[in-house]
């Protein structure tokens, strides 16, 4: 009992961070899978929602303020797309990829604008912010509720990619985009709704995570993002339990390795591993296979 | 051709007009002439809410003596303020911005690491810098244009392990700093070795940059079976470690340096349970002129008070950054001139007596300092309570 008592927090804290990494590897994961770009400017997305947050409960009361942060950041991501990735459509990758390091830097340094630099606390959202007790280790609902609402979306999520018409739509495009859209496919929308979807999940993410961990700075989303984009090439970038999978093992082995009493290595570990999976397996744990054609 | 030369002729007719703005001797609206003093502390990044705060001692003194007498002359003092965004990479940029306003003497920065990364800078420019709240001892090694006027991290290692040993008897000591922060691994070195000469041990670990989970940490120091919780680090970490322990529900108090004295600890704290002391360079009330003088100051202006977090609560930084304006205008007199090699020889013979006791520098051009203050805070409604002053045998 004792053995338990002492791991528990690290397992229970891996699995929290693992599920919030989960909901933004999603975003990046989805948008590679149909545009073959890599959403730099999700990481720091998620930091806006925060931020966001921060500023919405000044106004008005919470149960208005998340729906309103939901919303308003599924529209930033929506016109993130619109106004930095579209007009790129035909231009090479490279160029929307630069744009999207670009869009990153915009919201960085907007967030300081707005901040002045200095950490905001999270409001403290009652009933996920309160603590609990399980088997002796005490920590947040928000720590025990993530997993579950983590998992509960991403079966959300599949079914809706599975069976309906623009979940079609999508597996389409990211199967062949020029074919897709010689077959009638609006390619725009199918995109715009990638980014909504995405957008969704780094909310409910940031909200999540920032219960959790209270301090929102211009640089919050850059470690988290990082290395949810470690968990989606882990995972197999493109496909959405393997971001979820890879998103869970990387918040379980981070927090058992600070466990360990090896605090200092914790991130050398992450990116380490996305080394090691890069050379292994490229394709990653779920990734597509390549198939070359004659 | 005929636009081009327009275009020419205007561009020609802009520079003649700046350079006449910035030409000749600088001159203020009063018409004395200006002496500049460089403010070298960071208002973004990790430390940016400490910096901020004491910026803000310095920006009150500016605003109640803004003219020094030098040599017969009255100057106007004007400070040039450079954001060094508590980046030790950044801070040289800052430093060298400093350096070509032709600024005569420097006060910071808040944040040892960021005093040594620009330390040189200063001194190839040979302008001398007096560091306000920055402990570590190596920010004054081996130079002669940097000074302090606090006290540095062996003393204050020392004062808190004793405090831990006095006061909870602790045996074990957990201590935490970020790793490559010459601050807090400074501090709980220092600190780990006076606690091991007090007969304790210490569990010491690190956290890399831009963490935020600090659960794990937490976890650490309970399985450790700590008597204390030492964690030194910036207050933005602080935020983030006080919040999980809490959540986690940490019963062993926590423990921390200067950084830590500031309303956003207390801020953090209000409401939850933990027990956090600190050690400090100025307890509120100290001198009630100064305070009810800067307090009045920070209400009236909307940008000073969310500078200063948002509420009127002193810390003690905000005093000693207000003593460091003094010294530096004490020793502008001293040397009769505004050239920063005179400020820099008069330096190590300045004495002053500010709201943080007396200043006076020795040798290496640390201050002297004996004492420090040791404060709790009241979680139950967020301020800071006196709790002892505190020297070493």
């Amino acid at each position: 009992m004792d053995f338990v008592r002492d791991n528990l927090p690290y397992i229970l804290a891996g699995i929290s961070v693992g599920g919030q990494y989960a909901l933004i590897a999603i975003g990046y994961t989805m948008v590679y899978g149909i545009l073959r770009l890599i959403n730099f400017a999700h990481g720091d997305m998620f930091m806006i929602a925060g931020l966001m947050a921060v500023y919405a409960v000044t106004w008005m009361p919470l149960y208005v303020a998340i729906p309103f942060i939901v919303v308003l950041t599924v529209l930033l991501g929506f016109g993130i797309e619109r106004v930095a990735y579209k007009p790129l459509r035909s231009a090479p990758r490279m160029s929307v990829m630069i744009s999207a390091i670009g869009v990153s830097y915009l919201l960085q340094n907007a967030a300081l604008y707005i901040t002045g630099g200095l950490t905001k606390t999270y409001p403290n959202i009652p009933f996920l912010a309160d603590t609990i007790t399980v088997f002796g280790a005490t920590t947040k609902v928000v720590t025990v509720v993530t997993p579950f609402l983590t998992i509960g979306l991403v079966i959300l999520l599949v079914i809706l990619i599975n069976n309906t018409k623009i979940g079609m739509a999508m597996r389409a495009v990211s199967r062949d985009f020029e074919t897709s859209r010689l077959m009638g496919i609006k390619i725009d929308s199918v995109i715009s709704m990638t980014f909504i979807i995405g957008s969704f999940l780094a909310a409910i993410g940031s909200i999540l995570y920032f219960t959790n961990y209270t301090g929102v700075m211009p640089t919050a989303g850059a470690m988290p993002g990082l290395k949810a984009f470690v968990a989606a090439v882990f995972g197999g970038i493109g496909s959405i339990p393997g971001a979820v999978i890879g998103a869970f093992i990387i918040g379980i082995c981070e927090n058992i390795i600070k466990g360990l009493g090896w605090t200092t290595f914790s991130d050398a570990f992450t990116f380490a591993l996305l080394i090691v999976i890069l050379i292994v397996k490229p394709t990653g744990l779920f990734g597509e296979k390549n198939i070359d054609k004659v | 051709m005929k636009k081009l030369s327009i275009l020419l002729a205007l561009v020609l007719a802009m520079t003649a007009f700046t350079a006449g703005c910035g030409g000749g001797e600088e001159a203020s609206e009063s018409g004395n002439p200006v002496v500049k003093i460089g403010v070298f502390e960071p208002a973004s990044g990790d430390n940016g809410a400490g910096g901020k705060q004491e910026t803000l001692g310095i920006q009150y003194a500016n605003s109640v003596c803004p003219t020094v007498e030098i040599g017969g002359t009255t100057y106007d003092v004007q400070l040039e303020i450079v954001d060094n965004e508590s980046s030790t990479d950044k801070g040289p940029t800052a430093a060298q911005a400093l350096v070509s306003s032709g600024v005569s003497v420097v006060l910071g920065s808040y944040g040892s690491g960021v005093s040594i990364a620009a330390s040189d800078i200063f001194g190839d420019a040979g302008i001398p810098a007096i560091g306000v709240t920055c402990t570590n001892p190596q920010v004054t090694e081996g130079n002669d244009h940097y000074f302090r006027i606090c006290f540095l991290d062996p003393f204050q290692g020392t004062v808190l392990a004793n405090f831990a040993t006095d006061v909870f008897e602790a045996k074990t000591a957990y201590c935490l700093s970020k790793l490559g922060d010459d601050y807090s691994v400074g501090l709980c070195n220092y600190f780990q070795e006076a606690f091991e000469a007090l007969g304790g041990t210490v569990v010491y670990e690190t956290f890399p940059e831009g963490n935020s989970d600090f659960a794990s940490y937490v976890a650490n120091a309970v399985k450790a079976n700590a008597d204390v919780f030492f964690a030194p680090v910036s207050t933005e970490a602080a935020v983030l470690i006080i919040d999980q322990a809490a959540a986690q529900g940490l019963t062993i108090p926590l423990l921390a340096g200067d950084t830590w004295d500031s309303n956003v600890i207390t801020a953090a704290a209000k409401g939850k349970n933990v027990e956090i002391y600190v050690t400090t360079f100025y307890q509120e009330g100290g001198d009630p002129e100064f305070d009810a003088g800067i307090k009045a100051w920070i209400e009236a202006d909307s940008t000073n008070l969310a500078n200063n977090n948002g509420n009127t609560d002193l810390a003690a930084v905000t005093a000693m950054g207000y003593d460091a304006y003094f010294t530096a205008l004490e020793a502008m007199k001293a040397a009769g001139s505004i050239e920063p090699a005179d400020i820099m020889a008069a330096l190590p013979g300045v004495t002053y007596v500010g709201v943080s006791g007396d200043i006076s520098f020795n040798e290496i051009g640390d201050a002297n300092r004996d004492v420090a203050y040791v404060k709790k805070c009241n979680a139950a409604d967020g301020v800071w309570e006196f709790v002892a002053v505190q020297g070493i045998e």
